[in-house]
């Protein structure tokens, strides 16, 4: 009997392991001598969006950076555990991080496009992975931009320096660029922050229809924004998890006092 | 009860005014004292050179005789030579700027490097000559041609090429790195596609200058060998050859034998003067056509 359970069980862990694209364990890391993430495990599930919240420097942007080695861009980052991502450790020797780079897409803070043409900015992507046809990267071009609901915006346009558009159009352009290596996951850190508030709702509702195709992660200061779109809310203090669950329980009935206190506004 | 007693300020007003007009004199004065000097070394230049220069003058091989002498083969000597160092110190200068930049983890062996290229800025030229003496014309045999001289040259200004070309590629944001490394891009990649291309306007910038500093260089070529007087012209770069500071350096002192060598010299000078100006232009105008796009 004892076995029967045992096989039921571990069929049911393995059906939900389909679905996670992220098993972070028993993370730590340090820049120099400070500690900037601490024993975090974390799941992250496929077509879902998961919100991270925190006050600033709590670590959710280091822990988002993490997710596609970005952080090692810092030269004194030392890490500790693991992060899964689709079932093999990231942070193995033979992992090649670029590859886990061409899965895992990043949409940044501040809207980074390239000095470039927007059609270039969308195809850089592409090419570098080897796309070299005219044709191919015409449709990835049209197939992004459209995704990124801004195809109609700027298809007159697309031999225009992207630094041309709005802040707006920027991000969504960089929401494009990442789309167009059709990444299985999405990082997000801080995108509209940068951005005014109907930009903003623009995004909002991109990261809606994103989520039917990708599995997002995103870093926000907004609380309101986190409660609208995601499906999961984990909250980070002074590197810790907090709290992680459901988005709905967490904005109406949060299991932790500090959990509590931050979503409504008593502190941070 | 205020600290700052109305009175007093009212009454050393006059002073502090008076002190700062004179400090803004005093700094008008030495802006003035090095453009002044600068002036009257021009306006002698050109009373005694401008009179020289017509087209004999640029197209006549050397000669002794002085209304026959002409500084076509020096032109061509610096020509030959700027095609020597121009892709030498750019290959070598740049790789290193990249190396430095975007490879090398940055530690002791790192400031080891950066410290010595610093250093070599400060390296007198006359020792790069001496070098080039011991490697390139006796050491590998070239004897003193082009190659040699403009070999030497390179040595001498690498590092200008270096440190202008660091600076350029750290004045790349890091975010447009980052948006290549976060799509999969490799190093290489990263650095071909997106940081040369906002970095070369710096890069050239700091390439022409490099070159006008060698155009202008004597010290190193009189110590490699340079021929005082050579009637052919060079034709490649294996070839002897002389190049405008030399044929200076030459005829001013050979001006107490023949007077007007005197004249030629300053003729000389005027036509040197002219090609710095006209590359220090054009490195001036990279820049400001490239400042601040970010």
């Amino acid at each position: 009997m004892t076995t029967l359970t045992d096989s039921v069980e571990v069929t049911d862990s393995t059906k939900e392991d389909k679905n996670i694209v992220y098993d972070t364990k028993n993370l730590n890391l340090w820049y120099g001598d400070d500690q900037a993430l601490r024993d975090i495990n974390l799941q992250i599930t496929e077509n879902e969006v998961t919100a991270i919240i925190g006050p600033s420097g709590c670590g959710k942007s280091t822990y988002l950076k993490t997710l596609n080695r970005m952080v090692e861009l810092v030269p004194v980052v030392r890490t500790s555990g693991e992060i899964l991502y689709r079932g093999k450790n990231i942070f193995d020797k033979t992992y090649q991080v670029e590859t886990l780079r061409t899965n895992v897409g990043m949409v940044f803070q501040k809207p980074n496009p390239f000095p470039k043409s927007i059609y270039d900015n969308i195809a850089y992507g592409p090419r570098i992975h080897g796309i070299k046809n005219k044709k191919i990267l015409d449709e990835i071009v049209e197939k992004s931009l459209r995704g990124a609901a801004i195809w109609d915006e700027v298809k007159d346009r697309l031999k225009d320096n992207a630094y041309g558009m709005s802040g707006g159009q920027q991000q969504r352009l960089c929401i494009a660029r990442c789309l167009a290596i059709e990444p299985d996951v999405i990082l997000m850190d801080e995108p509209t922050s940068a951005l005014d508030p109907i930009s903003t709702l623009k995004v909002e509702d991109l990261i809606q229809e994103l989520k039917k195709s990708y599995s997002i992660i995103i870093v926000t200061h907004n609380m309101q924004q986190a409660a609208r779109i995601s499906d999961k809310t984990a909250f980070f203090l002074s590197g810790e998890v907090i709290e992680f669950s459901d988005t709905d329980k967490m904005f109406s009935n949060p299991k932790n006092k500090q959990t509590e206190d931050y979503i409504t506004g008593r502190f941070g | 009860m205020k600290y700052v007693d109305a009175n007093l300020v009212a009454k050393k007003m006059n002073g502090r005014l008076a002190a700062n007009h004179i400090s803004q004199i005093i700094f008008l004065l030495a802006t003035l004292i090095g453009l002044v000097v600068l002036v009257i070394l021009f306006y002698r230049v050109l009373m005694d050179g401008l009179g020289w220069i017509n087209f004999d003058f640029l197209t006549n091989r050397l000669s002794t005789r002085p209304e026959r002498a002409g500084i076509m083969g020096a032109l061509l000597g610096t020509l030959w030579l700027m095609i020597v160092v121009a892709p030498v110190t750019m290959l070598l200068g740049i790789g290193t700027a990249i190396y430095l930049e975007e490879y090398a983890k940055k530690g002791r062996m790192h400031s080891f490097i950066q410290t010595n290229i610093s250093n070599l800025a400060g390296v007198p030229s006359i020792v790069f000559g001496i070098l080039g003496l011991t490697v390139f014309v006796r050491g590998l045999g070239f004897g003193n041609i082009v190659l040699a001289g403009g070999l030497t040259m390179s040595l001498l200004v690498l590092p200008i090429v270096v440190v202008a070309s660091q600076e350029a590629l750290r004045a790349v944001p890091q975010f447009l790195r980052e948006a290549s490394y976060g799509m999969g891009a490799t190093k290489w990649q990263t650095i071909k596609n997106v940081v040369l291309p906002a970095a070369i306007p710096g890069i050239l910038t700091g390439l022409i200058l490099a070159l006008s500093r060698a155009v202008g260089e004597t010290a190193p070529l009189v110590v490699i060998g340079i021929p005082a007087l050579l009637i052919p012209f060079p034709n490649g770069i294996f070839d002897k050859f002389t190049v405008l500071p030399m044929q200076i350096y030459y005829w001013t002192i050979d001006a107490s034998i023949v007077e007007e060598y005197a004249n030629l010299a300053a003729a000389t000078i005027v036509v040197l003067l002219v090609v710095l100006l006209i590359m220090n232009s054009i490195a001036v105008m990279i820049r400001n056509k490239y400042q601040k796009r970010y």
